[in-house]
């Protein structure tokens, strides 16, 4: 025998084509999706993973040689994910977000959507009363940058809420402005700050609501209530919904960190973490959304009447398609 | 002369002590190397060693990733402004727009993209050999991938956007140095925790690992053996002289170093061992067959359970 080859050797020689023909086959796996292999790799993957597992071990213990070790760490790990892995194509993951995980996440959030709603909603009506008894109030919830203010004349502001001539450099400029608004960086804020037991999350939507509530009792009180409300709420339903929602997906992560039950406390926060990130996702998506309705529809529609119909309209879908019980589907 | 014996003893006492000084460094760089790595038990009963992505090799990742969606929103926009300026239209004003609704959905959807699909990294990670796992060694879900970007708004976003405002009196000056401050512990979170976790990593429950690809290269002790290689037989005595570490020494001389190096090595293991360079002798066919040969017997001493981890390693 020839005293250079040894056992670790040996070992290698009888199983290094396995290794490598898992190799292959993960890395074209990785390279164009599972749906490219052929019938025969699915049905060799599974031996010749647990094939390179065991080897793995057994290397461990007998061989020496950095490299065929640091080999077979990888190439196991890689094969795990791949083997352990998820297997839905992202069209998949994207039809079964809308059609069941957002919702599903929405209509289970209730309780934290009505205290981010109390907090939006409390605020803005605080200030819309505060507002609308004296003036000077409109001063301490914003700052004084805003033209449409209570020292506005009623032309001015009318002027504001219609728009008499559109093209589309100005409305793409709207919809580009909206999706970097106040509104949308306070909603994703909100979520981001919730973990710190939900607080930061509270003060940036009261104060959210403050700013809209002194705003619109400005125009109330110069007699553009019925106006200023189409302006606001034909895609301020859809904004307002998910600032709402991002907050309750702040107050989510919140109350797990506050409130852990009998899990730990990292157990719970990544227990709901998921589940929030769902919502906030939507929320995303409903900004998006409103930038839409904000930059071109409220551009295009100046009728009252239209307006209106709109905002309720999305309302009742949103409602509906969060809220309206579903059939669960047990076989996924 | 019994001066210069003694000259020779306090320099002989020197180079050991400079040795063991070394070792010392090498084994609490391994002991912290040791500590990145996170066992992962798969239903086979395996254990996989993850490695814990270094913080600096996270943040290296991230800027290769934001120079990409720089680069990306600058060449998207650039492009617009000058198609539509060709056509006669407000070429920069659209191009401004349209720059905008990029950076929002590169800002949202980059990283969750490339996170969800099959290599579970961003290109800048998979450049660094990175990628996200989940903690408890299950499935890597799309929730946790879109939790763990959301709150790069907080660590990333929110700190940028301070960093750029303005502040016009000494007052808005301190709140803005505060909630830097603020923002300051989100950003650097990653360096006071063990396993270098983000924020998102928290809340998602990920990790991000190190686990570059690695060739399979040849096996040393399986080349060819040289013409002279069979010239070289060991004693127990002469195989004794070394440990595992330098084992790994000598493969990474051998698979990477210049020939010089080589002759170098040859002569220092020469010199331990006590043997007389030949003139004829071939230093790489030397080497190769000390390798090999060494390799066996720490090998088969490893069968019998018994690791000699370096050369002070004596039992």
């Amino acid at each position: 025998m020839n005293d250079r080859v040894m056992k670790s050797y040996r070992f290698r020689e009888e199983r290094e084509a396995d290794w490598q023909a898992l190799d292959r086959i993960v890395t074209r796996a990785e390279k164009r999706g599972v749906k490219r292999l052929s019938d025969e790799d699915m049905l060799a993957l599974p031996r010749l993973y647990r094939q390179a597992v065991s080897s793995l071990s057994m290397a461990r213990s007998i061989s020496l040689d950095q490299n065929l070790l640091a080999y077979l760490e990888t190439l196991c790990a890689r094969a795990y994910f791949f083997v352990y892995g998820t297997r839905a194509s992202m069209g998949a993951r994207i039809a079964q977000y809308f059609r069941r995980d957002w919702p599903d996440a929405v209509s289970r959030a209730v309780l934290p959507t009505l205290l981010a709603a109390l907090c939006l909603f409390g605020g803005g009506l605080l200030a819309f009363i505060l507002t609308l008894q004296d003036p000077e109030w409109f001063w301490t919830f914003n700052s004084g940058w805003d033209s449409r203010n209570p020292d506005a004349g009623y032309d001015y502001l009318r002027s504001t809420l219609y728009t008499e001539e559109t093209n589309i450099a100005d409305m793409l400029g709207a919809f580009a402005a909206q999706l970097f608004s106040h509104n949308s960086t306070i909603a994703v804020t909100a979520f981001a700050l919730g973990f710190c037991l939900g607080i930061p999350t509270t003060i940036l939507l009261i104060y959210n609501g403050l700013s809209i509530g002194s705003f619109m009792a400005v125009f109330f009180s110069k007699g553009l209530g019925a106006e200023l409300t189409g302006w606001l709420f034909i895609h301020g339903v859809t904004e307002l919904f998910a600032i709402v929602l991002a907050g309750a997906a702040g107050f989510m992560i919140g109350g797990a960190v506050a409130f852990p039950g009998k899990k730990t406390r990292i157990q719970s926060l990544r227990d709901t973490g998921n589940q929030a990130a769902l919502v906030i996702m939507g929320a995303v998506i409903m900004l998006f959304l409103a930038a839409l309705l904000e930059g071109f529809g409220r551009q295009l529609i100046n009728n009252d009447m239209t307006r209106y119909t709109i905002a309720i309209g999305t309302l009742i879908f949103w409602l509906a398609y969060f809220y309206w019980p579903r059939r669960t589907d047990e076989a996924v | 002369m019994a001066r210069r014996k003694g000259k020779k003893d306090s320099q002989a006492i020197e180079a050991r002590r400079e040795a063991l000084r070394r070792r010392d460094m090498r084994v609490k760089e391994q002991e912290r190397q040791a500590r990145r790595i996170r066992p992962l038990v798969t239903p086979e009963g395996a254990a996989l060693n993850l490695r814990v992505a270094t913080a600096s090799e996270r943040a290296g990742a991230f800027l290769l990733d934001f120079s990409i969606l720089v680069i990306t929103v600058i060449a998207f926009s650039w492009l617009v402004a000058i198609v539509f300026s060709e056509m006669g239209f407000r070429g920069w004003q659209i191009a401004g727009s349209i720059a905008a609704v990029v950076v929002f959905l590169l800002r949202v959807f980059y990283f969750t993209f490339f996170e969800i699909g099959r290599k579970a990294a961003t290109p800048g990670k998979r450049a660094l050999g990175l990628r996200v796992a989940a903690r408890n060694g299950g499935r890597l879900t799309a929730n946790a991938v879109l939790a763990r970007n959301f709150m790069r708004e907080l660590e990333v976003f929110l700190p940028l956007t301070l960093l750029v405002m303005g502040s016009e009196d000494a007052v808005g000056a301190w709140t803005r140095l505060l909630a830097l401050v603020w923002a300051a512990t989100f950003v650097l979170f990653p360096l006071f925790n063990s396993e270098k976790l983000r924020v998102g990593d928290l809340i998602a429950g990920t990790m991000v690992i190190h686990a570059p690809r690695v060739k399979l290269k040849k096996d040393i002790t399986s080349a060819e053996p040289l013409a002279t290689a069979g010239n070289h037989t060991f004693t127990h005595e002469e195989l004794d002289a070394y440990g595992i570490h330098e084992l790994h020494v000598l493969e990474d001389v051998l698979r990477q170093s210049t020939s010089e190096i080589k002759a170098k090595v040859a002569d220092r293991i020469r010199n331990k061992i006590g043997r007389e360079a030949s003139p004829t002798s071939d230093d790489l066919a030397f080497l190769e067959a000390y390798y090999a040969a060494l390799r066996a017997r720490l090998e088969q001493r490893m069968l019998f359970g018994d690791r000699k981890a370096d050369k002070f390693d004596t039992r």
